[in-house]
């Protein structure tokens, strides 16, 4: 009897001592079970939408898709939760989710103290403010006393606190955790005031009664830099997921598109050769196939296609690229090179 | 015959392995170390995960400035005060709703359940219809439900629906006048802390001479004539030292004054409408519980029937209700973290939701939410068993 339990004892000691230790690598984890979990919004045309044909849309979920690419070469390896912001990083920080995709501000904070990596930038936003038209109000500074409706767990409460303080102005703000909840009561009159990342309020100014009845105001009040994240301990998977993200920025600048990638493949340029693979070690460097940038482009397209296809002016957002425009077309979106 | 001679030879003492006691002793011992081990085990996984991804720990996040707004606290409150702070005000938002809830739901429970109970079919039909249908709709859906109704129902601020140009309803909330206690207002609180005093003296003094002489005392309207009496006569005195801030319309909103937020309301009508369906059908098998002779003694004896039933079937009653009574308390103070849904600004939402994402701190923040709601919980299951115990038949 005793010897039995001392058996199980140290049987016991012996597991925790050990856990912890043996830990697999997420890229290891994807692989086994065929799949990457990409944390989304629950809902957000143009980044992360569930449309009316039951698939996932929107430059979010193809930065999802376009890792998928890289590690399976299959863009539909992917499985998607749905994550409110303030669910968000719990989410990441405790696996549930590999990559979080889900228009999110690198801010210092997050990279640092909330142990978080932020992979790049794949939508430079700022935040704004929409008011209803007859409310007659020109500028943000006219909103002195405005009860604001907002997301929480978000940045942009945050920087509503900051631009009322700087300005000497008061507020009342009505936080809630579901941005459907927010469109809802900015609707029903609860508020004067919706505020979010400016993308969000064209999003969102959709699914209002009278879309034509709000307008957002000039004053844009913060940086806000959305992009995929990763957790903090595995730098080889936060490689993965920064060089998916300039694989995309990298095929526009070079002019691979989804159409014409089969051709380029036979390119002399040796830059091409290096993105697509055929000269160079840049999949083996990633611990990926010669082929990563180019299932990319072939199955998501590259950053130009992906941002037309769910935000431009095509599309019932019709953003400009603006600052999402290529360094090289006056923009700010500037990937590191391939080599 | 043959176990007769057993027991008078009692049987040798079985070695210590197989002695039932030390046995017993032995497996507790056993379990309760492989349990301390496996929260040592948790403990360690968790520090070191939460090491290895750099991921902040610690309770210091508490001083940290907050940064963020919240729409109403019951203490002062700004963007510079500290996580602690908006900790503090989650606190009071949540034992705000709560204690308002649980009164209002027990008035309600109270008066359906009598309704229930009622001889007029219609009064207690309509208590049926309440209870089964809201007893079996989802109470997220109730909350929204009150929460679209209160906002859809009222006008904008422009429009407000004015009483007496004092109080405003919108939108935005039910504003009325706040008001300013002036210098000498102190008076009036003592006053009124002496009329409880006196009341609790003279209600023991009145119990004691009915027991002595049986003469009952009208103990009810002279507690009220002295807890009215007392500030009012303090308040004349002084010159009730009170101002009155009243709200008026500023741009987009009214400033100044009290206001209830929608929100509030909305999670106040849901709370207590739901759990006061529960506490109706506790109340009605309460009172069932009693059986009818007691009544007809009571009547036989000569009681009215208020005495009867405030003496004789309530007292009995109460020891059936109050056991399941304080559970439905404790399911209204935990469903109020249902208010994250529509903004009401509690613990769970200010705390739980918005101060965790800021800090990334989950297990500290969620270590200290359980333990708020293990504590409110315990306290309200004290103090029930206390009023339990107090209502329990005392024989004589
Ligand atoms: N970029 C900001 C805000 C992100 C955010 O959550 N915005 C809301 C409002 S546009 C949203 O995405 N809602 C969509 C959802 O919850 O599904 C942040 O990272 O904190």
């Amino acid at each position: 009897m005793m010897k039995r339990s001392a058996i199980a004892f140290s049987a016991i000691t012996a597991t925790m001592a050990t856990a912890g230790v043996v830990q697999a690598t997420t890229l290891e984890d994807v692989k086994a079970k065929g799949f990457v979990q990409c944390g989304v919004s629950q809902g957000l045309p143009g980044f992360s939408n569930f449309d009316d044909k039951g698939n996932w849309t929107g430059v979010d979920v193809d930065v999802c898709r376009a890792v998928a690419a890289a590690v399976f070469g299959d863009a539909t390896k992917v499985k998607y939760t749905p994550l409110s912001a303030k669910e968000r990083f719990t989410a990441l920080q405790s696996g549930e989710i590999d990559v979080l995709s889900r228009n999110t501000t690198w801010t210092q904070t997050r990279d640092t103290a909330l142990g978080l990596n932020f992979t790049g930038v794949n939508y430079y936003d700022g935040q704004g403010f929409m008011v209803r038209k007859d409310l007659g109000v020109k500028s943000a500074l006219e909103l002195s006393g405005a009860a604001v409706c907002t997301n929480t767990g978000t940045t942009t409460e945050l920087n509503l606190a900051d631009y009322f303080r700087a300005n000497s102005m008061d507020y009342k703000v009505v936080a809630f955790e579901k941005a459907d909840e927010v469109v809802a009561a900015y609707d029903a009159g609860r508020c004067d005031v919706y505020t979010t990342d400016q993308s969000g309020l064209y999003a969102q100014r959709i699914k209002l009664k009278e879309p034509d009845a709000h307008m957002v105001l000039p004053e844009v009040i913060s940086k806000e830099p959305l992009g995929p994240v990763t957790r903090h301990g595995d730098d080889e998977w936060f490689d993965i997921v920064k060089w998916t993200l300039n694989c995309m920025l990298n095929s526009e600048e070079m002019g691979v598109t989804s159409a014409n990638v089969g051709d380029m493949a036979g390119s002399d340029n040796p830059g091409i050769k290096r993105l697509l693979g055929s000269e160079g070690d840049a999949g083996k460097n990633l611990g990926l196939d010669p082929g990563w940038c180019e299932a990319i482009v072939t199955q998501v397209g590259n950053y130009g296609e992906s941002f037309a296809a769910n935000l431009g002016p095509e599309t019932p957002l019709k953003i400009e690229r603006g600052l999402n425009a290529l360094w090289t077309q006056g923009g700010i979106q500037y990937a590191p090179p391939i080599r | 015959m043959s176990t007769n001679h057993d027991i008078s030879t009692a049987p040798a003492k079985p070695p210590i392995w197989n002695d039932p006691v030390y046995r017993g002793i032995f497996f507790q011992v056993l379990v309760l170390g492989a349990v301390v081990l496996f929260g040592l085990y948790i403990f360690n996984n968790t520090a070191e995960n939460l090491e290895r991804q750099g991921i902040a720990s610690g309770f210091g996040f508490m001083n940290t400035t907050a940064g963020f707004g919240i729409i109403t606290h019951l203490v002062e409150y700004t963007e510079e005060s500290s996580y602690g702070r908006a900790f503090l005000v989650g606190l009071l938002n949540t034992l705000l709703v709560s204690a308002v809830g649980v009164v209002l739901a027990t008035l309600i429970g109270l008066l359906v359940g009598i309704a229930r109970l009622s001889k007029n079919l219609l009064v207690s039909g309509i208590a049926t219809v309440y209870i089964e249908v809201i007893r079996n709709i989802p109470l997220l859906l109730q909350i929204f439900f009150w929460y679209f109704a209160v906002l859809r129902s009222v006008p904008a601020p422009k429009n407000s629906i004015a009483l007496l140009d004092t109080f405003f309803l919108n939108n935005r909330g039910l504003y009325s006048p706040a008001p300013m206690p002036q210098p000498g207002f102190m008076w009036i609180v003592i006053a009124l802390i002496v009329a409880i005093v006196g009341i609790i003296i003279m209600r023991n003094w009145a119990h004691k001479r009915q027991e002595r002489t049986g003469q009952p005392f009208h103990t009810f309207y002279v507690s009220l004539a002295i807890l009215i009496g007392l500030p009012a006569l303090a308040a004349i005195i002084t010159g009730l030292p009170l101002a009155w801030e009243y709200p008026v319309l500023k741009g987009f909103n009214f400033q100044g004054g009290l206001v209830m937020i929608p929100e509030f309301v909305a999670l106040l009508l849901a709370l207590s409408i739901y759990t006061g369906a529960f506490i109706a059908e506790i109340v009605r098998a309460g009172i069932l519980s009693v059986s009818h002779g007691q009544t007809e003694a009571a009547s036989a004896l000569g009681l009215r029937n208020n005495i009867t039933l405030r003496l004789v079937v309530l007292p009995q009653a109460l020891r059936v209700i109050i056991p399941p009574l304080t559970s439905q308390y404790l399911n209204l103070v935990k469903n109020s973290s249902l208010a994250a849904a529509i903004a009401y600004p509690e613990l769970v939402s200010i705390f739980a939701g918005t101060v965790l994402n800021q800090t990334g701190q989950a297990v500290e923040v969620i270590l200290i939410t359980m333990g708020v709601y293990l504590t409110i919980s315990l306290t309200i299951s004290l103090f029930m068993n206390w009023y339990n115990k107090k209502m329990a038949l005392v024989e004589r």
